[in-house]
């Protein structure tokens, strides 16, 4: 292993790695659109997985410590030994890299849906229970969209850790911007570089946009609120230390 | 770095070097876990990097927390200062990984500095808003009885402040801890040889020799657990009121504080 640095300057490497995005644009943009599906529909998984049991046990008020637990058991497993992992059980391809990302996603969606409903104002939820609603009623229409901006913080969170890891799948034959940067064998270092370059804007400009649409769901009747701002608070400050990222109501 | 080989699935024959050519037909084979193996490469390979991974994340943690401390009394103080230095904060966050270890690395080439100023990079937004979030959760009528006692600012941040937000800042030590350990092992992946990414990255070049990743893998996340654990008995011999409660996670005084009640002063007094 030699090191990259070696005879040319700082800015100069730089100004190398710019060059590479020129000249591949194509190239990054491919992988771009490589690294965006697979966390996408890693995210998806994690999603379709996590939510209807973490809401219905919010909905229940039950379970508080075991979603807890499972969150931080979640997070304390590193990214890349879930792929080491993967790897010797699964082999290389991408089950093994969907499994990881999945597995990386679930914490901070299990959490903050669980605390946003478990949080949803009781007396909120008798009204609607007396006005005749069935169970699953109250959950869709009156929790739900009450619970929406946490449950979304999560939501973002999980996508951060997502794109957080998904260069790291290259490793096990995942695609995307990752395959570049693990590969300076073929790509030299100025497209290492680039490539680094460019995943970290993306997840920047990713998390940007997923605030920007939270600010938009968020209804202002919760941005005004101040009791509810304070009951949303709590919650957020529960979910923030479960799983350690920015939780933020907007 | 220029080593790593991206084995890619079914590109003709490959031909494996499990073990280094041993008579033991778990490694030739590369079985799940060949027990043999890893006793056998304990005190050469995984026992110094698990010793350079507690290192590793050990200063990464202490000098985030040190770093984070300094700017969360300043947050505390110049209550301003607090978005900007949580927005830094959570930028650095957001870069993944393996991309910010890369772009390190033509400021400090492949040395441990650029792992650790990678490492602490992602500890201080976890840190920094669990300490200023704890300092602000100690309610306001306490802060004011202590005034009331006769107590200087410096000793309201010392005697109150600070002993109430020992709960919120243990659990940022928790995740940022359990964080680093997981991210240190990704320093490997960009040529740092150091820590319990050294052993995976060198599984990933004898073409998937599935003992050391497991083995690497599996004492990365014990190190989380037993440094997890760790820091609750910490905890509990630092500030042990804080455990005597239902959940450590949010301090009953800031409950209280948060939904309107007041904890009862001589409570306090305790802590």
């Amino acid at each position: 292993m030699t090191p990259p640095v070696a005879d040319v300057g700082l800015g100069q490497q730089f100004l190398n790695s710019f060059t590479f995005m020129g000249n591949n644009l194509s190239h990054l943009l491919h992988d771009t659109l490589g690294t965006l599906a697979l966390s996408g529909a890693a995210l998806g998984v994690a999603l379709a997985v996590t939510l209807p049991p973490a809401m219905w046990l919010g909905h229940l008020h039950r379970g508080s410590s075991l979603a807890i637990r499972i969150a931080n058991l979640g997070r304390s497993l590193p990214e890349l030994g879930l792929i080491a992992i993967f790897l010797a059980l699964l082999g290389i391809g991408f089950l093994n890299v969907m499994v990881a990302l999945v597995i990386v996603g679930i914490p901070p969606i299990l959490a903050n849906a669980f605390t946003a409903i478990d949080g949803v104002d009781p007396d909120v939820v008798d009204a609607a229970r007396g006005m005749g609603m069935s169970e699953l009623e109250v959950l869709l229409k009156v929790e739900f969209p009450l619970a929406l901006p946490l449950l979304f913080a999560g939501i973002r969170t999980s996508a951060l850790f997502i794109i957080g890891a998904s260069p790291l799948a290259a490793i096990a034959g995942g695609s995307g911007l990752g395959e570049i940067i693990v590969n300076q064998a073929s790509y030299g270092f100025d497209g290492v570089l680039a490539a680094s370059l460019w995943v970290a804007a993306l997840a920047m400009l990713v998390q940007g946009l997923l605030a920007l649409l939270q600010r938009a769901i968020t209804p202002t009747g919760l941005k005004l609120r101040p009791d509810t701002r304070a009951r949303i608070d709590v919650g957020v400050a529960d979910a923030e230390r479960v799983t350690g990222i920015e939780v933020s109501t907007v | 770095m220029g080593g790593l080989v991206i084995a890619s699935g079914g590109s003709g024959p490959v031909i494996p070097n499990f073990g280094g050519g041993s008579s033991n037909a778990c490694e030739r084979n590369n079985g799940l876990f060949c027990w043999h193996w890893f006793t056998q490469h304990w005190s050469s390979t995984f026992s110094p990097a698990l010793v350079q991974h507690i290192v590793l994340v050990g200063i990464a943690v202490g000098i985030g927390f040190l770093i984070a401390f300094a700017l969360a009394l300043l947050a505390y103080r110049v209550r301003w200062l607090e978005t900007p230095i949580a927005g830094i904060s959570s930028l650095l966050y957001t870069i993944p990984s393996l991309a910010l270890f890369q772009i390190l690395v033509p400021f400090t080439g492949l040395t441990l500095l650029t792992a650790e100023i990678g490492l602490v990079s992602y500890t201080l937004l976890l840190l920094f808003r669990n300490i200023v979030t704890g300092l602000r959760e100690v309610p306001q009528e306490v802060r004011d009885a202590a005034r009331g006692m006769g107590l200087t600012p410096r000793q309201i941040l010392l005697r109150i402040d600070l002993p109430l937000a020992i709960p919120a800042i243990f659990a940022g030590l928790r995740v940022a801890t359990v964080t680093t350990i997981s991210l240190a092992t990704v320093a490997a992946i960009v040529g740092v040889n150091e820590g319990l990414g050294v052993p995976i990255f060198d599984a990933i070049q004898r073409v998937n020799f599935k003992t050391e990743f497991i083995a690497a893998a599996v004492l990365a996340i014990a190190l989380a657990w037993v440094a997890d654990l760790l820091l609750v008995v910490l905890q509990r011999l630092v500030a042990p009121w804080a455990s005597r409660r239902r959940s450590s996670l949010v301090p009953r005084a800031v409950v209280h504080a948060i939904r309107g009640r007041h904890r009862p002063i001589s409570a306090v007094r305790e802590a």
